[in-house]
This record gives C-alpha cells, sequence and structure tokens, in this order.
C-alpha cells in the first residue's frame, strides 16, 4: 500500500480525473473530499460489509412460516 | 428448467425467469444464477433462489408496498454493466430480512435489486442516498393490532 503524508487542503490526484482533498485534520478524524466522476462508486467501507452481513443474515432462516407472514403483510 | 428450492419442492421455471447477477451479491460473490420465482396470489412476493445453491434464498418485495416514493439513482456504472437502455426495462426489488419473530422483519432500502428485462441482468445497488436505511422496519412498532 501507497502511504502519503498530507496537510490540510493537500490533495492526491488518482489517474486523471479523481481528485482526494483533505479538508480538515482534527485529534481522530479526517475529513476528505472527493472530486471523481459521477460514474465512480464511492461509499464508506463497512458499508459494503453491512451490506453482506444483511444478505447473510436474510437467506439464513431454514423455513420461514410464508402463510403468516402473508397475514401479517396483509394487515 | 427444474430448480431445487429452499423454501418447495422443485420448481419448474421458465428460461426468460432465470436471472444473472453479473457480480454475484455482496456476501455469495461466487453465485451468479438465480431464478426469480414470483408469488402473485397474495401480494407481491417474489423469491431469488440461487439455482447453484439449494440454501440461498432471497425474499423479494416491490419497494412501492412498503415506501410511499422510492426514488433512487441508478449509478452509470450500473447502467453499463446492465446495458440499461430504458429505465421502464429495470424492475424494482428490496431484500426482506425475516427474523423469527415475523414482525420485527426489515427490508433492505439501502442495497435494492435491479434487474434489466431485457436481458436479465442484474445487481445489487447500494445507493449513495443515506436517506434508505439497511434495516427499515416493515412493521411499525404501535401498529400492531394482535
Amino acid at each position: 500500500m501507497l502511504v502519503l503524508t498530507r496537510k490540510s487542503n493537500e490533495s492526491i490526484l488518482i489517474g486523471d480525473d479523481i481528485e482526494i482533498v483533505i479538508v480538515e485534520v482534527s485529534e481522530d478524524k479526517v475529513k476528505i473530499g472527493i472530486n471523481a466522476p459521477r460514474s465512480t462508486k464511492i461509499f464508506r467501507k463497512e458499508l459494503l460489509k453491512q451490506v453482506e452481513d444483511e444478505n447473510i443474515k436474510s437467506t439464513a432462516p431454514g423455513n420461514i412460516n410464508i402463510s403468516e407472514l402473508k397475514d401479517i403483510i396483509k394487515k | 428448467m427444474l430448480v431445487k428450492t429452499k423454501f418447495f419442492n422443485e420448481v419448474e421455471v421458465d428460461g426468460d425467469e432465470i436471472v444473472t447477477f453479473v457480480e454475484g451479491i455482496p456476501g455469495f460473490k461466487d453465485l451468479k444464477r438465480y431464478a426469480l420465482i414470483k408469488q402473485e396470489d397474495v401480494l407481491d412476493f417474489s423469491y431469488l433462489q440461487s439455482v447453484e445453491d439449494v440454501g440461498v434464498c432471497f425474499i423479494l418485495v416491490p419497494p412501492a408496498i412498503l415506501v410511499g416514493n422510492y426514488d433512487i439513482e441508478i449509478s452509470d456504472d450500473t447502467v453499463k454493466k446492465l446495458d440499461i437502455e430504458k429505465p421502464e426495462d429495470v424492475e424494482l426489488y428490496v431484500i426482506l430480512t425475516i427474523p423469527e419473530d415475523i414482525r420485527a422483519m426489515t427490508a433492505n432500502l439501502k442495497a435494492p435489486i435491479l434487474i434489466n428485462r431485457k436481458n436479465n441482468k442484474a445487481v445489487q445497488e447500494i445507493l449513495q442516498d443515506d436517506a434508505y436505511s439497511i434495516t427499515h422496519r416493515v412493521i411499525k412498532e404501535g401498529d400492531a393490532s394482535c
């Protein structure tokens, strides 16, 4: 992994069209600005993990009582 | 084709109800092909049954039955991946998570399932929009009636 040291208001370019700006540095937080084309997906890494975990949870039940489920939703 | 299912026995599924998740589904990256089995008798339930692993089956509902207006923006990346030409070709679902206490079930509005019915390519899109939750309560506490 490439590790660079930057100060507030300095930035990093990735490829031709992605810019990462260090907006603010405080004690244990860094505020980051990102300029990137709209087609670039950007999200916090833990979000993908949360979606994975939720997907695994949603397929977990061995048997769902489908008719009970329908009754509840119908209301 | 005959598909083994988690909740019923084998089910005959038309070829055009087999969808391909080009990148798999997060948590199940290796499984690409799913049968979309619609249960239209009551409500708009669908089962997304993996053709490759009988133990993997998601329960899907159209978001419209849960929230009034579910406006989402499909990323350019997904438009490309699914070869989407027109928005009306895209079918939209959300996954239900159903715990033992069914009333506590939730829907993942943050990461809907998108299927391009023109070619049956599909993805689970993670939305940039922070307005939607991964665990949206389907039955609000307080409107319990029984």
